[in-house]
């Protein structure tokens, strides 16, 4: 009983106490509200606890980006063993991935250097510049030996691909439409400002980090569990920087061969290869009609204008949803609600504007300026999306003569697998 | 033959092209990396030299600007690490030691002592400890810390605000993109450098005296 009635009073005294305090918060204008105590015991407070950041070793990250880059070249073009590109792929795993937690990585440098393109007040850390071409320059002169061997997210699906099913070349062809709208989604948001979505979305870097929001970490592993069987999803039908490594392997220099001499045309590799990157052999003989093909060529190349007006009209009509994207645009739209009494109660995003004191009318000022962009945006977004479909048709419709099986230049991540199935040797 | 040659010269001048495309994009950044956001604070860059900064691009971190934090909780929900790399610091010089914290105790605490019902941090990484008669000192636990902002939001309230938020640099993976700078409600995150990546309340008041 006597505990009970003074821990009342003590708690009655406490709450007049903060009543006080309150008050006192509000009038108070001064920078701190109580004096620095004087200590009579000699007390001396500790110093802050700062400690350097840890990143310092990012030079060291441009040294093993570059090291691991050349004998990548060196595994696939010289010494053409399946096992030491794996090993390294092993090697790379761990290091960028789990080490230095997947960051900074080349498929989201693309976003950095495209901001910086668009915004003169933001500069790129040499870091990430070297990120971003170093994989570009080793694709044009080697193939893609960064998907081989070094990418963090092509390693980490590579150790996974354990039961490799093919995937009709048809629906493959469908599907690698989906990196270029990635790329171009990216590059809008960056563009516009509304953040790094590559970054945002990236599946496998929460395993790298041993940690991320629960729907990411459920996609990754969804993801991988596909990964099982349809190798390396995300490089074929989501990676946006792997449509600059097409670009640029399609030009390579020189590139992984599947025989050291000649093909004696067996198939084996083209069986092996689970990305469908192997290009069969083409008659001699012409497959069709000279003046037929030329004229669907000549169809198609009239289409692709075409494409390009319907995609940016498309474009143009997703305004609305793209703009979206931007968090700007989602708090101007979450404030006019409010104010029209639509929803209920305030957001973190709500509350903290409105503590800022900016008048509504600028926030809407700004959200409508925002939307012309996206639209506008959208507009070249379709179009580089309908170009791409009219240079893609074309791409199917010409054959072209060959007497081998050859890899693909844009599309062959240089893996290694086929090197290992080819029977003829040197 | 003809033929291939042909091909092998339009494929050496569109790589020539790309080549060309990819320095004269990297160029132009490094040539202008210097015009970085900075906050002119670490005091490497000279009045003389057009404010540039030495240090370039590389080594800015991230880093919460107290004065804009509005402690909205996000930050330890939104860091791609967990626990968050935001942490709380407490800056001594500016602490009243006061015995009745708003950082340290519930606002409806029953007492003025360490018991766990009366503490504000949902993981008791706040510890409290007697120094002399009124004072009492407190520390935070950064392994519990979880940079939730509760006693940050409460010592602002009701003391002098000697706890705040800061990224504690030797776990933040300076992400290409701050996730909770992204998620952040009030812009509180900023880039500053790395030579100097803290935004210490203390040397705030250091600045003003």
């Amino acid at each position: 009983m006597i505990s009970d009635f003074f821990l009342l009073r003590v708690s009655a005294s406490l709450r007049s106490t903060i009543l006080l305090l309150v008050f006192f918060a509000v009038s108070a204008q001064a920078e701190f509200r109580f004096p620095m105590p004087e200590f009579a015991s000699g007390y001396q407070h500790p110093p802050v606890y700062t400690p350097a950041p840890s990143n310092a070793m990012a030079g060291w990250d441009i040294v093993v980006l570059l090291a691991a880059l050349t004998l990548a070249a060196i595994f696939v073009l010289k010494r053409r063993k399946r096992r030491e590109i794996f090993l390294l792929t092993l090697f790379s795993l761990l290091y960028f991935g789990f080490w230095r937690n997947g960051c900074v990585c080349s498929v989201g440098s693309i976003q950095n250097v495209a901001t910086g393109l668009c915004n003169p007040s933001f500069g790129v850390p040499l870091t990430v510049l070297i990120f971003f071409a170093a994989p570009l320059i080793f694709a044009l002169l080697f193939g893609r030996v960064f998907c081989a061997a070094i990418c963090p997210l092509g390693a980490i699906q590579e150790a996974v691909a354990i039961k490799p099913v093919k995937v009709p070349p048809a629906v493959e062809k469908v599907l690698s439409m989906v990196p270029y709208i990635y790329l171009g989604l990216a590059m809008l948001s960056v563009a516009l400002g509304s953040g790094f979505i590559i970054c945002q979305y990236d599946p496998f870097v929460g395993f790298f980090r041993m940690g991320a929001s629960s729907s990411l970490l459920i996609v990754g592993g969804l993801m991988l569990v596909l990964g099982v069987f349809v190798a390396r999803p995300y490089c074929r039908f989501l990676c946006p920087y792997g449509v600059l490594l097409n670009w640029a392997s399609k030009l390579s220099r020189r590139h992984a061969a599947i025989t050291p001499a000649d093909c004696i045309q067996c198939g084996l590799c083209a069986d092996s290869c689970p990305y469908n990157a192997i290009n069969k052999p083409v008659s001699a003989a012409a497959p069709e009609n000279r003046s037929r093909g030329a004229r669907r060529l000549g169809l198609l190349i009239l289409l692709v204008p075409v494409l390009v007006v319907i995609g940016a009209g498309t474009g143009g009509l997703l305004r609305e949803p793209l703009s979206r994207m931007h968090p700007t645009v989602r708090l101007a739209e979450r404030i006019a609600g409010e104010e029209l009494g639509r929803y209920k109660g305030m957001t973190i995003e709500s509350f903290a504007f409105r503590a800022s004191d900016t008048p509504n009318e600028k926030l809407y000022a700004e959200a409508v300026t925002l939307k012309e962009k996206f639209g506008r945006g959208g507009k070249w977004l379709g179009a580089f999306i309908g170009f791409v479909i009219g240079c893609k048709l074309i791409a199917v419709s010409v054959v072209r003569k060959r007497t081998a099986y050859e890899p693909n230049r844009g599309t062959c991540y240089s893996c290694g697998r086929c090197f290992k199935y080819c029977p003829v040797k040197e | 033959m003809k033929m291939a040659g042909r091909r092998d010269f339009i494929k050496n001048i569109a790589r020539g092209a790309l080549l060309a495309g990819i320095a004269g994009v990297c160029g132009m950044l490094v040539s202008r990396k210097n015009k970085y956001q900075c906050n002119g604070r670490c005091g490497t860059c000279k009045p003389g030299n057009g404010g540039t900064c030495p240090l370039g691009s590389d080594g800015y971190v991230w880093q919460i600007d107290p004065e804009k934090c509005t402690q909205c909780g996000r930050c330890a929900t939104h860091c791609v690490l967990a626990p968050s790399a935001v942490k709380c610091f407490h800056s001594y010089s500016i602490c009243g030691y006061c015995d009745l914290c708003g950082g340290y105790l519930r606002p409806d605490a029953k007492g003025r002592n360490t018991g766990a019902e009366n503490q504000l941090c949902p993981t008791a990484a706040l510890r409290r400890q007697f120094i002399e008669n009124p004072y009492y000192q407190y520390t935070v636990d950064e392994k519990l810390c979880i940079g939730c902002g509760k006693c940050v939001k409460g010592c602002g309230a009701f003391g002098n605000g000697s706890l705040y938020l800061q990224v504690k640099h030797n776990i933040c993976v300076n992400c290409n993109e701050c996730s909770i700078a992204r998620a952040c409600p009030s812009n509180a995150f900023r880039r500053v450098p790395a030579s100097d990546p803290y935004l210490l309340k203390s040397n705030q008041e250091r600045r003003i005296s």
